[in-house]
């Protein structure tokens, strides 16, 4: 392929993922036919898990390389086009895929700051950084900060910025793939972990970036055929028109009646008010949970005393008892657990939130902080989306800046695709379960509750709380996960399209981890290795080095994951701020502002990522805990922001310390001017241009 | 390598376009999100105007804006004769 031009190899791309792209639709139909002719749901999901993953490989070992170039930048000839869906699939996530549709679901309009932080941050990608990062044409992010501020000290941070949000993102993809595969087969999440792992890295060990960037594209094709199906037929269904996207303003204003009408309801108010009666005994018993459990377990053990001696108990009165004596919490702490548990039932206790409404809140004030916690979260989702280093190295692996800024918007357009569809799902289901579900008799549950709910109650639980046979929608809980995933089962559609959304679910962690991993490794074997400590190593050398050390970190990551990780969730989206704190202001005035220092840089990024974690240190509950923090959250939050948002302090003070100590240290010398212009036009006649 | 003025005029007519689609993206993001309870009461093809462009409306304009972008630098490119082609 080396002796191809640029265009005939775009044209053989696109020869080539046609045919796999139809190659899998007719893959799909023998998999339905499959199915009505009797193969059981277990070897579909076997089917898809083995077949998705051992694509993956095929196209991985094709891609096998020794070449520098190609393993980390595969070859800088990766089409616009075709760089957009790569970098889409590197983007979405399993918390994209699975988690997004799930949130919008459950928290209507504040959902979507993910859905405009995840999309509006490749805005700042393309007017700041792509372009630019191409013309400087290296190979990681942590290189242009030692290129641009010379010496080792802004490369060593950039490589611990970039290890450090990168890592606990791949924590979560593993845990993801982990499972997604013991969904599909049985086994346990521990040993699922490794099995994922052995997916992620048959795209990524031999062929690395090239490797990557290939399987991504097949990854992207699959996550967003299984995205799309479920969504058009539940749009069909409900609406009578197959773009979901243009016609689900309709469904959203039947919900938003149907909101009323079950605010209304007397049924759901009693039922909210047995919630609401649940959540405050509970408070009652947990202000001396020692005493109200010794009260209760001699209360349950006196009745079970009772119920014996009556003769006229019927043995159903004397089982109820019995049980109630066994089910007692064991001690006081376990009575304090399920108590705490029963607390939060007052939140379901409330009326459902109106879908649309913004910031909702109790007064004036609430609603104030929700809107600027909004906003916050928006700004570290968007900043950060433009400094993930694993996002942006994808921008090396274009043939040139013309095409790197086309595919800024191809990237967005793809990842565009699956996220303006989310909420149309979130509504569109919600519709179902507020027509459908609620109201429904419990003898004639719709068979997904039943099927889902056998998986883990915390995905489904549908209980008759006011006995009266009737699905209010105040009994019904919906974890986030199960939206997507149960859609199809919503829907109606057949067990294979279930099948194919799991392996789309896969494809978005897989594909996203493959990206992480190169990132850290590529960091730790380009910037540390070759950079630091041995300049002179030869090509084989550095790529036995970077392959060893992908194999260690990605080992290292699935045992942290084979843990099952508390709070992985926050410390994913901390990711965020950190990444906006520590790399934007430097890149960014890197580029745009020659006067920046090598001081102000080190100083600023060390301060952006301090106060960050400063701040989430204090206020957050988990990080607290750890640190031992005991002053308290209230005194140590700054105008309500969230601790998830902390970046929202950490990106304006990086600019100002990088500003103000670039103003009083010397300004860089003549090689970092000319680099910067260098960076600055896609092509300087007469400059030294490095080879494209 | 020495600049002359006509790259210099390049570099500032990258900054004003790459300001203006700021200014877009910002008024986009914040300030309709700042007003989102106040446009949730106009009705927009059946949605609440706030809600749907958080959901929709500033997405399409972010991808707009990107390939704009894409399309006005690359014909600046070849105009200030710094693109890679020639």
């Amino acid at each position: 392929m080396a002796t191809q031009t640029q265009a005939q190899f775009t044209q053989s791309l696109k020869k080539y993922y046609t045919v796999y792209t139809g190659g899998f639709l007719a893959f799909l139909v023998a998999l339905a036919i499959a199915e009505q002719l009797g193969l059981p749901n277990r070897w579909i999901g076997y089917t898809f898990l083995f077949a998705t993953i051992g694509l993956y490989a095929i196209i991985g070992i094709m891609s096998r390389t020794a070449d520098v170039a190609e393993y980390y930048v595969a070859g800088r000839r990766v089409p616009a086009v075709f760089n957009g869906m790569a970098t889409g699939a590197d983007w979405m996530s399993a918390a994209s895929f699975i988690g997004m549709a799930g949130g919008l679901y459950i928290q209507g309009y504040d959902g979507l700051a993910f859905i405009m932080g995840w999309t509006g941050g490749y805005v700042l990608v393309a007017l700041f950084l792509a372009p630019y990062l191409r013309k400087f044409g290296q190979f990681t992010i942590p290189d242009f900060l030692g290129e641009r501020y010379g010496g080792h000290t802004a490369r060593l941070i950039g490589v611990g910025a970039a290890i450090l949000c990168s890592f606990t993102y791949v924590v979560a993809q593993i845990y993801g793939v982990g499972l997604i595969t013991a969904r599909f087969t049985g086994i346990p999440l521990e040993i699922g972990v490794f099995v994922g792992l052995a997916g992620i890295l048959v795209c990524s060990f031999l062929g690395g970036m090239r490797a990557v960037t290939w399987t991504q594209v097949a990854q992207y094709i699959i996550l967003i055929v299984a995205y799309m199906i479920p969504v058009v037929w539940l749009s069909v269904q409900l609406t009578g028109f197959p773009i979901p996207q243009l016609s689900y303003g309709y469904a959203l204003q039947k919900v938003t009646e149907r909101e009323q009408v079950i605010k209304d309801d007397p049924k759901e108010i009693e039922v909210r008010g047995i919630l609401k009666a649940k959540a405050t005994a509970a408070e009652e018993k947990l202000k001396d949970p020692a005493a109200a459990w010794a009260a209760g377990k001699t209360e349950v053990e006196q009745k079970l005393a009772a119920v014996k001696s009556d003769r006229k108990a019927t043995p159903e009165a004397v089982a109820a008892a019995e049980k109630a004596v066994a089910d007692y919490p064991k001690d006081a702490d376990a009575a304090k657990a399920a108590w705490t548990k029963e607390k939060g039932l007052a939140a379901r206790a409330n009326p459902p939130r109106a879908h649309s409404e913004a910031f909702p809140g109790k007064d004036e004030a609430a609603r104030n902080t929700a809107r600027l916690n909004f906003l916050a979260l928006v700004f570290c989702l968007m900043v950060g989306t433009a400094a993930l280093p694993h996002i942006l190295m994808r921008y090396y692996t274009t043939p040139s800046v013309r095409e790197a800024r086309n595919s800024v918007g191809w990237s967005l357009f793809f990842i565009f695709l699956l996220y303006f569809t989310a909420p149309a799902l979130a509504v569109l289901v919600k519709l179902d379960v507020y027509t459908h579900l609620v109201g429904s008799s419990f003898a004639d549950l719709p068979r997904w509750v039943a099927s889902w709910g056998a998986v883990d109650a915390a995905l489904v639980s549908v209980k008759d709380l006011n006995m009266d046979g009737i699905v209010q929608l105040a009994e019904v809980v919906l974890g986030q996960d199960v939206i997507v995933l149960a859609t199809p089962e919503i829907g109606g559609l057949p067990y294979v399209i279930s099948g194919l959304v799991a392996a789309g679910g896969l494809a978005a962690a897989l594909s996203t981890a493959d990206g992480l991993l190169l990132t850290i490794a590529n960091a730790l074997s380009h910037d540390v290795y070759y950079k630091m400590i041995d300049p002179h190593a030869s090509t084989k050398r550095r790529l036995t080095v970077a392959k060893v050390l992908l194999l260690i970190v990605a080992l290292f990551a699935a045992s942290v994951a084979a843990q099952k990780p508390a709070d992985i969730l926050f410390l994913v989206s901390a990711a965020f701020s950190f990444a906006a704190a520590a790399f934007f202001p430097a890149l960014v005035l890197g580029i745009f502002w020659k006067r920046a220092s090598q001081w102000g840089a080190v100083l600023g990024m060390l301060a952006g990522v301090g106060i960050t974690f400063y701040y989430m240190a204090t206020t957050q509950v988990w990080l607290r805990g750890v640190f031992g923090v005991t002053s308290s959250i209230a005194d140590n939050t700054w105008f309500g922001i969230s601790p998830i948002s902390a970046g929202v302090f950490g990106v304006p003070l990086g600019f100002a310390v990088i500003i103000l100590v670039s103003l009083v240290t010397p300004a860089p010398g003549k090689k970092v001017q000319e680099l910067i212009e260098h960076v600055r036009y896609p092509h300087l006649k007469g400059s030294a241009a490095r080879s494209a | 390598m020495q600049l002359t003025e006509r790259h210099r005029e390049y570099w500032r007519k990258n900054l004003a376009i790459t300001a203006i689609l700021l200014g877009i993206w910002f008024v986009v993001t914040y300030v309709v999100g700042f007003f989102a309870r106040e446009l949730n009461t106009i009705t927009f093809f059946g949605w609440p105007l706030g809600f749907y462009m958080g959901a929709q409306g500033s997405l399409i304009i972010y991808v707009i804006s990107i390939f704009y972008y894409a399309i006005h630098m690359n014909k600046l490119d070849k105009e200030y004769g710094v693109s890679e082609e020639d």
